[in-house]
């Protein structure tokens, strides 16, 4: 069986390997010279640097309360101030980053894996299968914005995990919609009527056929769909429903500065400052993956 | 109209370049187009795709959008440049005295506003009319552009009309203000052949009636012997060769020219015959030719050809060429390396 | 049309009952006995068993099902468990509430992002294009309550200011909570309104470019027509159909949102009685204000479907 498939591949029907690297390679260079990439990307992983070393050079701990210096204003000492009781806000949110990284990495990378499964089997198979899993989808869709996550949340119980296993959930929808309609029109291509001719399983056909031509809708989405992920995620610990103190979750320590707008402004405005940062550099890298990986759309 | 005859051209292009202005180069889509177009007359462009037919016509209404930009030449009309005109005054020009009519009658007219409106608009911009004249006079165009029921299509929508109807609304858009020059380009391409025929007969009949002056891009030459009055054969931004029509169909003087005239079919033979046709494709605008332009696919082409650009040449009944073979220096060089082919 | 309606109000029902089931069984999911979750850790065995009784939560579960289904279909959401109060009572004003302050964001942000997206594409590539695209990717980027907390620190608590700001001595113009007059309007709608607005504005830009690079503005220009006649006649209203959909889903989209903003002004609206309820283990008001929300959001979606497919006929080809 493996022998007609070989040469199948060589094709000219079927996309070679070596084409393939190439436009890897276009790909790359594209993504080098494109302003938004640079920015997004660069951002992303000064973030990822902070997250890895940032902890071992910040000036205090994270947790430790210092109550005679509550709701000091930044200065020398406490960069960015201290909140109310007496924590170095600086440290904490040096000590945050990692959190809301692995929040959204892995709330997307879970639900982008499910919503991928979903969305090839809905759109390779077809039929039933397909419409049971897209009114499930649909279903899912039903709940606007962050009720989804907060109706998921309310029933786990609040804490990081749950957050992000909601989060992953409340993604899942576009991912399986995405992948759906891309695998759709790959099964229209003649080339992969002709490999199931030749006797192909479907798992080979899903693999090394469809996946591969997937994968760039799939990874622009999941970049825009991390910001996202980071939001809601935020706002769920900001509602008390995420992180439990005295985690220094960014959400959650905007949630403590709401109490002193008026003494002590800066509490909640420097977590504030944090998220829009992370979650630009997200939606600006997404901006440029997509001009690059779909330059149809481009403005 | 207006002023009196002190023109004898209702268009005169000299020299007209436009170009697209990429990063790091220039693609020069129209280079040193120069034509006429006598009065009440039609001049016929013709030319592969990419010669830069539309290019020259939207030059003349100066609806070149960036990154193009004409970048030198004269374009009279009645007499004067419109290349020195100010915008508000092109815009009384256009649909007014020029008017333009497009290759693709499909996505041409606006889906989210009625026929009537579309018509309508000329009358109140140039006229003045309020919207009831000019619903009045839109369905009087119907009527002139022959479209059945015309008070029942004033009020319909794009999409509720087929492409040659479409296509007679573009028409009706076009003459609602009696231009003195229309410019259709390529309006049978998108077509059905029995439609096309109309279309062309509807053009030709009006022009008549209204005494215009018609620019008709088309790739058929056929369309041109039985329309035009003069013809304009364009390749690679540039006129190759510029006759009236009689002299071109006789004697064709341009190796591309007779390579676009043997291959049009014969008008009673099926396609699928043995068509003689032009070897290669034209070189794309970022690597064209230093020589002549159409040296790589001439069968003619010598050395000369290839490294240096021929003049356009005048003769004297106004007939232009432009090809090292109606030159002078030719003769010398044809004695020593000529080779042709087939 | 009328068949397509039709279809589309039927095609609601899978999702219907899909929804139903979901929130029904959030109660039966919670980790542990809902009647002693709902009751109270502390609470004594007697009474956890005379919940579980009331709650018909000893039937088995399709029958619990179908009453739930059917009881919500008469209205009857079920009681507060810390009230005693019907939920539908519980909920009532403060669906308008809601729905009042989703709808105004939607305007402010429809409003807002139009204008902002069409000076985008019309001035394509100028500073001002740069300008408005780059604080629509900041709009995107905030938290709302982020942003909410800021305005009220700005525009609502009376903060003393730097006297080198002209006209203002200090920040009260208007209220940081409540709702119901126009200076307690303002500041939430902003909140909610602005990443919605971003979004339409970049919908909008990118929609507009593309209008702008069809054939019949081309043919719009070629007979004459003034560039601005061009942009609002010929452009603006073939550009705004697929902005449509973005606008309803963001009306829905809002109405989720609306939980952040209205904790963070004190608002008595359908979200912020779901955070109360879930901290104090409520389930039904959870339920029913949840259920309400996403039906309120199908219903939106259903006319904007239908609304979109009205609009879009003319363009449709086929
Ligand atoms: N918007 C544009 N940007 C860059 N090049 C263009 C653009 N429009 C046309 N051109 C170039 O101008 C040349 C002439 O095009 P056109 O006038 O449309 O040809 P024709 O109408 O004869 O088929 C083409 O080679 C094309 O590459
Ligand atoms: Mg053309």
């Amino acid at each position: 069986m493996m022998e007609p498939l070989h040469s199948m591949d060589n094709n000219q029907t079927s996309p070679s390997n070596s084409a393939r690297s190439k436009r890897w390679n276009d790909i790359f260079y594209k993504l080098r010279t494109n302003k938004s990439a640079v920015i997004g990307g660069g951002l992303i992983l000064f973030f990822i640097f902070v997250t890895i070393f940032g902890p071992l050079f910040t000036p205090y701990s994270p947790n430790t309360q210092d109550m005679v210096n509550k709701l000091q204003p930044p200065s020398s000492e406490h960069w960015l101030g201290t909140d109310n009781f007496g924590r170095d806000i600086f440290s904490r949110l040096i000590h945050g980053t990692g959190l809301t990284l692995i929040v959204g990495f892995s709330s997307v990378a879970l639900g982008a894996t499910v919503g991928v499964f979903l969305g090839i089997i809905s759109g390779y198979y077809g039929k039933r299968t397909d419409s049971i899993i897209m009114r499930t989808m649909d279903v899912l869709l039903a709940f606007p914005g962050i009720l989804l996550a907060l109706a998921i949340v309310s029933v786990l119980g609040g804490s990081l995990v749950n957050v992000i296993i909601a989060v992953a959930i409340s993604s899942i929808p576009i991912f399986a919609r995405i992948v759906r309609s891309s695998t759709l029109s790959v099964k229209k291509l003649e080339y992969i009527d002709a490999m199931r001719a030749l006797g192909a399983s479907d798992r080979r056909i899903i693999f090394k056929h469809i996946f591969p031509n997937v994968t760039s809708p799939l990874i622009v989405q999941a970049t825009l769909s991390i910001a996202t992920a980071i939001l809601s995620a935020s706002g769920l610990s900001f509602l008390g429903l995420g992180a439990q103190p005295p985690t220094p979750e960014w959400g959650a320590m905007l949630s403590d500065g709401r109490n002193f707008l008026y003494n002590a402004p800066h509490v909640a405005l420097f977590p504030g400052i944090a998220i829009v940062i992370v979650v630009l550099a997200f939606n600006i890298l997404g901006d440029g993956l997509r001009d690059v990986f779909d330059p149809k759309t481009k403005d | 109209m207006g002023k009196p005859n002190s023109y004898e051209n209702i268009l005169e292009i000299k020299n007209l370049q436009t170009s697209f202005f990429t990063k790091d180069l220039e693609l020069k889509a129209v280079d040193g187009v120069s034509f006429t177009i006598p009065k009440q007359k039609t001049l016929g462009v013709v030319g592969e795709s990419g010669s830069g037919k539309s290019i020259t016509s939207l030059s003349i209404l100066r609806l070149i959008e960036e990154p193009g930009k004409i970048v030198g030449g004269e374009i009279l009309f009645k007499g004067e440049n419109l290349l020195k005109k100010k915008e508000s005054e092109m815009r009384n020009i256009r649909g007014n005295e020029i008017s333009m009519i497009f290759q693709e009658p499909m996505t041409s007219l606006n889906p989210t506003l009625t026929i009537g409106e579309q018509i309508g608009e000329s009358f109140r911009i140039h006229q003045g009319l309020s919207k009831k004249e000019a619903l009045k006079k839109s369905v009087e165009m119907l009527e002139l552009v022959g479209i059945p029921s015309p008070k029942k299509r004033v009020k319909q929508y794009p999409y509720e009309l087929s492409g040659g109807m479409r296509q007679r609304v573009m028409i009706a858009i076009a003459l609602a203000c009696n231009p003195n020059l229309l410019i259709a380009d390529e309006p049978t391409t998108a077509l059905d052949v029995t439609i096309q025929a109309q279309i062309l007969d509807l053009i030709k009949n009006l022009q008549e009636q209204l005494g215009m002056g018609v620019l008709l891009i088309t790739h058929d030459l056929g369309v041109v012997a039985e329309s035009c009055d003069v013809v304009a054969v364009m390749y690679c931004g540039q006129v190759v060769e510029y006759a009236d029509v009689k002299t071109l169909f006789k004697e064709p003087k341009h190796p591309y020219t007779i390579g676009l005239m043997k291959s049009i079919p014969p008008h009673d033979q099926d396609i699928e015959g043995d068509l003689e046709v032009i070897k290669g494709a034209v070189p794309s605008p970022a690597e064209m030719p230093t020589g002549c332009r159409f040296a790589p696919r001439c069968p003619f082409a010598t050395e000369l050809c290839k490294t240096k650009m021929p003049e356009l040449q005048t003769d004297e009944n106004g007939n232009q060429i432009r090809c090292w073979m109606h030159t002078d220096e030719w003769d010398g060089v044809k004695d020593r390396e000529v080779t042709v082919h087939g | 049309m009328i068949q397509y309606i039709v279809r589309r109000i039927l095609q609601t029902i899978p999702v219907l009952i899909g929804v139903s089931i979901l929130v029904f069984s959030m109660m039966h999911l919670v980790p542990g006995d809902p009647a002693q979750i709902m009751a109270g850790e502390s609470a004594p065995q007697e009474q956890v068993d005379n919940l579980r009784e009331r709650l018909g939560l000893n039937d088995p579960l399709p029958v619990q099902y179908f009453t739930y289904v059917s009881n919500v279909v008469q209205g009857d959401l079920g009681n507060s468990i810390r009230s005693g109060r019907d939920v539908g009572d519980e909920i009532g004003s403060r669906f308008w509430v809601t729905v009042e302050l989703a709808f105004y964001s939607t305007i402010l942000a429809v409003f807002i992002g139009i204008i902002a997206g069409v000076i985008s594409a019309t001035k394509r590539n100028s500073f001002a294009d740069t300008g408005i695209m780059i604080v629509a990717l900041f709009g995107l980027s905030m938290p709302n309550f982020w942003l909410g907390l800021m305005l009220i620190q700005w525009f609502a608590i009376g903060m003393d200011l730097p006297s080198w700001i002209p006209f203002l001595e200090n920040t009260s113009w208007f209220k940081p909570s409540g709702w119901g007059s126009f200076s307690q309007i303002v500041l939430p709608v902003i909140t909610l309104g602005t990443g919605s607005a971003a979004i339409i504005a970049r919908m909008t830009r990118s929609s507009m470019l593309d209008v702008i690079g069809q054939d019949y503005i081309r043919t719009a220009r070629a007979k004459g027509v003034k560039e601005r006649i061009v942009i609002y006649r010929h452009a603006l209203k073939n550009a705004l159909i697929p902005v449509v959909t973005v606008v309803g889903l963001q009306f829905g989209g809002l109405l989720g949102g609306a939980v952040l903003t209205e904790t963070v002004f004190a608002i008595n609206g359908m979200g912020r009685l779901v955070i109360d309820s879930i901290s104090a283990r409520d389930f039904p008001v959870v339920q029913g204000t949840i259920l309400v929300t996403a039906l309120l959001f199908v219903f939106v979606n259903l006319l904007v479907d239908i609304a979109y497919k009205f609009l879009n006929k003319r363009i449709d080809l086929d």
